[in-house]
């Protein structure tokens, strides 16, 4: 497959978002979404983690795991490789970055077992992407993941002034309104697929 | 052989390589130095930066109440933090309120100490000390409350005040895999200083299970204390005392204190309990009525069985308060026990005329 990483990068934003496609990292996005400002920091931590650990799993992949056949260890690495990534990131802005830390850097272990970010990793493997397009489609996603979880958020903020039925309150609604949202995203798959 | 060999040899040297960077960015990046905190204008104490402000206070043996174990889901170990300490984090949010956050107040568990800080915290917390203690008796009350006594080494003891409480260190056990703090109130009076007994209910949890199916007499527990404003207040207005379940316990405390000391204050006593074979600890009250001749005792069953052959009060305690309470401008209360049994409690006695400052309670979580 040689796609144009340009239409990988849009593709993965609009036509093959990570929430709405493939309702993946479920977890921060419901958790979180309660006010736009949080939820753009958030997004902004996914994007840039994904970015990162999205090159050196393709590194490690391309370089060590397929020269000795060992394919099969990808999960467990990934893992281990977007954990310690993580953490090394939320000490160093901790540490250098104060403002950033109170923005970016409180959320980055939520998102440390976030299965979109594994899901990146596993994606660009499996649709066997170049290093450039796998930067695109990482990009992108997360782009995307942000764009999903911002619009929520201001969904959530108007929710928050009208009454709902009690059962329906929190992650109920979240739910319903991500199925809505996800379906009007099917409109834009006509213009290009990825998957 | 030889794909095992490398499989194990991959996996390890990319996760020792992991673990070395890690450790490299801990020792550097991590590394704050030490550093002071300055506690009341007084005391000064050189700590380890980095860590959070609680685990630290911890290491220089000063307890700050902790009931979650600083995951930040209590909002107990909250500190007033005058220098130092960083912004305000996403995380106390919850539980530090606007008005608290302006002066000051902050989680211990959450904010770090990455700089040289200036914090107040109660002068009576410098008194709350780790204690080493053996459980010299367990004894059922009823099938679901136990009497634990313990007895800390010779010659410490414990200065308290009757009604506060103290938190038990559970180890590590085959259920539980991380020790946590869990708050029981002390039953014994004051003048009991070198052993202190409470009452633990069963209930499921990780403490409540370590007490009720592993723990045996003789074995070492560590407790931290005395914590608690929910205090005996000096006086000689009527007391009126609510209590259910293991909510007796600092009431026992009061009573116990009352009686050593001779205070003869008109009091009545509502306890609440579900069948007769809950009740617990009643000849021992009816024993304090011969120092309290005062002290009335109203007892209810909210399920009586036919066996229990009950003639007394049936119902809960708030429809004791409504029968009996009156005139409340005139007189104190305290209660405890579970959030709704209080909860629901605290109207009653506001439209019978107690004072909101006259009400104290201690809730059972």
């Amino acid at each position: 497959m040689t796609l144009n990483p340009f239409v990988i990068f849009f593709a993965a934003i609009f036509t093959n978002n990570m929430i709405l496609s493939n309702f993946l990292g479920m977890c921060s996005f419901i958790a979180v979404s309660n006010e736009i400002k949080t939820s753009f920091s958030l997004g902004e931590a996914v994007t840039f983690v994904l970015g990162f650990t999205s090159i050196i799993n393709y590194l490690i992949y391309h370089h060590i795991l397929v020269p000795l056949n060992l394919e099969y260890l990808r999960y467990i690495i990934f893992i281990i490789v977007i954990a310690s990534f993580v953490q090394l990131v939320e000490m160093i802005i901790d540490r250098y970055f104060e403002t950033l830390y109170y923005t970016l850097g409180v959320f980055l272990p939520l998102i440390t077992v976030n299965c979109a970010i594994l899901g990146v990793s596993l994606f660009m493997i499996i649709r066997d992407y170049s290093l450039i397009q796998s930067v695109a489609f990482s990009i992108g996603s997360g782009l995307g993941w942000t764009l999903a979880i911002v619009a929520m958020a201001g969904i959530r903020q108007k929710i928050k002034n009208n009454p709902l039925p009690k059962g329906l309150e929190g992650p109920g609604i979240t739910l319903i309104i991500t199925g809505i949202m996800a379906l009007a995203f099917i409109g834009f798959s006509g213009i290009v697929q990825i998957q | 052989m030889r794909e095992i060999i490398i499989t194990v040899a991959t996996i390890s040297s990319i996760s020792g390589v992991l673990a070395f960077l890690l450790s490299i960015a801990n020792k550097t990046v991590g590394n704050y130095g030490e550093k002071t905190v300055t506690i009341n204008d007084e005391k000064d104490y050189v700590v380890e930066g980095g860590e959070t402000l609680l685990s630290a206070l911890i290491e220089e043996n000063i307890f700050i109440p902790s009931a979650c174990g600083g995951k930040g889901s209590c909002g107990y170990c909250k500190v007033k933090v005058l220098e130092g300490g960083g912004q305000f984090l996403p995380t106390e949010k919850g539980y530090v309120t606007e008005e608290e956050r302006d002066q000051g107040v902050r989680l211990s568990c959450q904010c770090k100490v990455k700089e040289d800080m200036r914090i107040e915290i109660p002068e009576e917390l410098f008194n709350v000390e780790q204690y080493k203690a053996t459980v010299s008796k367990l004894e059922n009350l009823t099938d679901k409350i136990k009497l634990v006594r313990l007895e800390f080494e010779e010659g410490k003891e414990m200065e308290y005040k009757p009604g506060q409480y103290v938190q038990i260190l559970t180890p590590i056990y085959k259920e539980s895999f991380e020790e946590i703090y869990r708050a029981y109130s002390i039953t014994t009076p004051p003048s009991s200083k070198n052993a202190v007994e409470l009452f633990i209910g069963y209930a499921g949890g990780i403490c409540t299970t370590y007490v009720h199916e592993y723990l045996k007499e003789g074995d070492p527990l560590t407790i931290v204390g005395p914590f608690g404003d929910f205090q005996y207040r000096e006086g000689d207005r009527e007391m009126v005392l609510v209590a259910i379940g293991t909510g007796m316990a600092p009431i026992m405390s009061i009573l116990r204190y009352m009686a050593e000391k001779g205070i003869d204050r008109k009091a009545t006593f509502y306890f609440g309990a579900r069948t007769r074979s809950d009740l617990f600890m009643i000849d021992e009250i009816e024993k304090l009525k011969e120092k309290l001749p005062r002290l009335e005792l109203k007892l209810c069953l909210s399920r009586p069985t036919e066996e229990d052959n009950w003639n007394g009060e049936v119902g809960r305690v708030t429809d004791l308060l409504e029968k009996y309470e009156e005139n409340g401008e005139e007189k104190e209360a305290y209660l405890c026990g579970s959030p709704p049994m209080i909860d629901s409690v605290f109207p009653i006695l506001q439209d019978k005329g107690f004072k909101e400052e006259d009400i104290l309670f201690d809730k059972f979580e």
